[in-house]
């Protein structure tokens, strides 16, 4: 059967889990603990929430209030004029567009291409392993070794990808040092990179769905296209709102791939703006300014899955 | 996944695939013949520059300078790995990474088990509050954190040590939300007899609700080991000794010092992926369940 819920484990116990665990607090009241206890429980995590989390969010929204500074030690309030510097930073609105663009160049893709690995593998074909490991092995490399990798396949003369077109008799393109094409470049790795995590949740989607109204629509005589868009999509549209909200919030804090790539270059056409909080706040030295500007980001964040939860909401 | 997925499998028929399907293509064999080959085609695409990359770290330096779109353009040599283990780094790196991946995953499940089975059946004040507070940091960015975190290590004076690369990234809020919703669906009839004897608490846990829960706990861990070993951004920033350094840091650093040499660079990205494959070869079934089971996961 799939591999998705084989009886005994946590695939269908937990699914199932919520409903069964549904009881009346009240019916319970005779044996459920004392009052006060499980606080013990929480209380390691509570610490290291505290100490990790708490800690420095609250100290991070100090410091972008100040001139705090990794060269000097005494700072000074300043109220927001690093917010108010940050709305006049042309680099602060051309890292954010960077952002946006690369946003949108990586999650379309990866939310359609997910969807067809998805499709495809779920029509059942043999090879279910195989295929499985093929889409989600990347997935599963640091991110130093893909961008190891495509630093290889993108090298002007001797790389794959300019060997390819040169055996279709196209000249060799600047994948990484051409300003017009190294965010594309970018963007085809991380697609590469992380499809195999949404084909993941697409395939357990499509594992889950009932066959009930397939086989229904089968039976009328319904074609296998007309049956793929009337049933089997509008039956994944709250996976794919899923998926969607996902990938863009990933896909918002692009750093890491490109901080190896490029380093935000060519001429910062690459340089997102949490690139430029890193630039700022540990090669600039400038900590209050950097986390003023992470944290405008932050809300660009938040409004970004405000606007996602309210559209989809209104989609069902 | 949709909370409200239902537990219905697609039911089998007899003489088809076991998963997936199977009407979806119709009974043509046109359809099926196509589909095949998309797929194929595909999984050629996602597969090609992992092949690549092989071919690439088993040939001397000079044939893979020398151009050609044939894979092996010289005699098969392990030259490459050879010099990367001879330098030392990679096998410290891997060390590093190993310790801190499986410190980090220890203390993250450990924490977080307990955290989650207090919010699922304790009763104190705060429960809910707390719990909110947790659900809502979800959202936070880890990005966000990095520029404090720093100062604060400085404060402890940990930069450049474990401790600084391992902390900071034992707070799971993930992980103690899907714990939690695991916990919840548990019975608690089997605990209630245990009280009745008059167990403790932690006895109930430790003997009850986690035996009951190893698929889940399993799968956390793992997400929490493949996180933490793929970790860059924060052991970059926190560390500049280079025997601290993990592997993915490592080799970022020396990335530049191995100018052309492409041979030893994938050879040394093999290495560090190596650990992860076989992971994910010996854990695949669970690693697709509980994508399935939690929907999330990763980082």
């Amino acid at each position: 059967m799939t591999t998705i819920a084989p009886p005994g484990t946590g695939g269908r116990t937990g699914r199932a889990g919520p409903r069964a665990g549904g009881h009346h607090r009240t019916g319970h009241r005779g044996t459920r603990s004392a009052p006060g206890s499980g606080l013990l429980f929480v209380l390691p995590f509570l610490l290291v929430f505290a100490l990790f989390m708490v800690w420095p969010l609250a100290q991070g929204l100090w410091m972008s209030l100040t001139d705090s500074s990794l060269a000097l030690r005494d700072t000074a309030f300043v109220g927001f004029a690093n917010y108010a510097e940050a709305f006049g930073d042309p680099d602060v609105w051309s890292s954010l567009g960077n952002t946006v663009f690369f946003t949108v160049v990586s999650s379309v893709p990866l939310v359609l291409i997910a969807l067809v690995m998805a499709l495809l593998v779920h029509t059942g074909l043999a090879g279910q392993w195989a295929w499985r490991l093929a889409f989600f092995a990347p997935y599963l490399l640091p991110v130093t070794v893909v961008t190891l990798i495509w630093t290889w396949l993108y090298q002007p003369d001797i790389g794959l990808a300019n060997q390819l077109l040169g055996t279709f008799g196209l000249g060799p393109v600047g994948w990484l040092s051409d300003e017009a094409v190294a965010m594309w470049s970018i963007a085809a790795l991380t697609v590469w990179w992380t499809a195999g995590f949404n084909f993941l949740l697409y395939l357990a989607a499509l594992q889950s769905l009932p066959s009930a109204y397939d086989e229904a629509a089968a039976l009328d005589g319904a074609g296998a296209w007309r049956r793929l868009w009337s049933i089997t999509l509008p039956q994944l549209r709250r996976t794919t709102a899923l998926v969607a909200m996902l990938q863009v919030l990933a896909s918002l804090k692009v750093f890491d791939q490109i901080y190896i790539l490029t380093k935000g270059g060519p001429n910062g056409s690459t340089r997102p703006v949490l690139e430029y909080v890193y630039d700022v706040g540990f090669t600039g030295y400038r900590l209050g300014y950097a986390s003023a500007v992470s944290y405008l980001f932050f809300a660009l964040v938040i409004v970004v899955s405000l606007v996602q939860l309210r559209l989809f909401r209104r989609e069902d | 996944m949709s909370a409200t997925a239902p537990t219905v499998r697609p039911r089998r028929l007899p003489g088809r695939a076991a998963t997936g399907s199977p009407l979806l293509l119709g009974h043509g064999r046109l359809p099926r013949v196509l589909a095949g080959t998309v797929l194929a085609v595909l999984a050629a695409v996602w597969l090609l520059p992992l092949l690549w990359a092989v071919a690439t770290s088993v040939q001397s330096e000079q044939d893979v300078a020398s151009p050609g779109l044939s894979p092996f353009k010289g005699p098969f040599t392990a030259e490459a790995f050879r010099r990367i283990l001879d330098r030392g780094n990679v096998t410290l790196w891997a060390f590093n990474s190993l310790l801190i991946a499986g410190l980090v995953t220890v203390i993250t499940v450990t924490v977080s088990a307990l955290a989650a089975y207090g919010f699922s059946r304790g009763v104190f004040r705060g429960r809910r509050a707390l719990l909110g507070v947790t659900v809502a940091a979800i959202m936070v960015p880890p990005q966000l954190l990095v520029v404090p975190l720093f100062e604060q290590m400085l404060l402890f004076n940990l930069v450049d040590t474990y401790a600084a690369v391992i902390l900071p990234q034992v707070v799971a809020p993930m992980m103690v939300f899907i714990l939690k919703r695991f916990f919840d669906g548990i019975p608690r009839e089997l605990e209630d007899a245990a009280r009745i004897d008059g167990a403790s608490e932690f006895r109930v846990f430790r003997s009850i609700v986690l035996p009951l829960s190893r698929p889940i706990v399993a799968a956390v861990a793992i997400f929490v080991f493949i996180g933490a070993w793929n970790n860059f951004m924060w052991p970059f920033i926190v560390t500049n000794d280079p025997d601290l350094m993990t592997l993915p840091v490592g080799l970022a650093t020396v990335k530049d010092a191995f100018g052309i040499q492409y041979a030893q660079s994938m050879a040394s990205a093999l290495l560090a992926a190596l650990p992860l494959i076989v992971v994910f070869l010996l854990f695949q079934r669970r690693i697709v369940d509980s994508v399935a089971t939690t929907g999330l996961g990763g980082s």
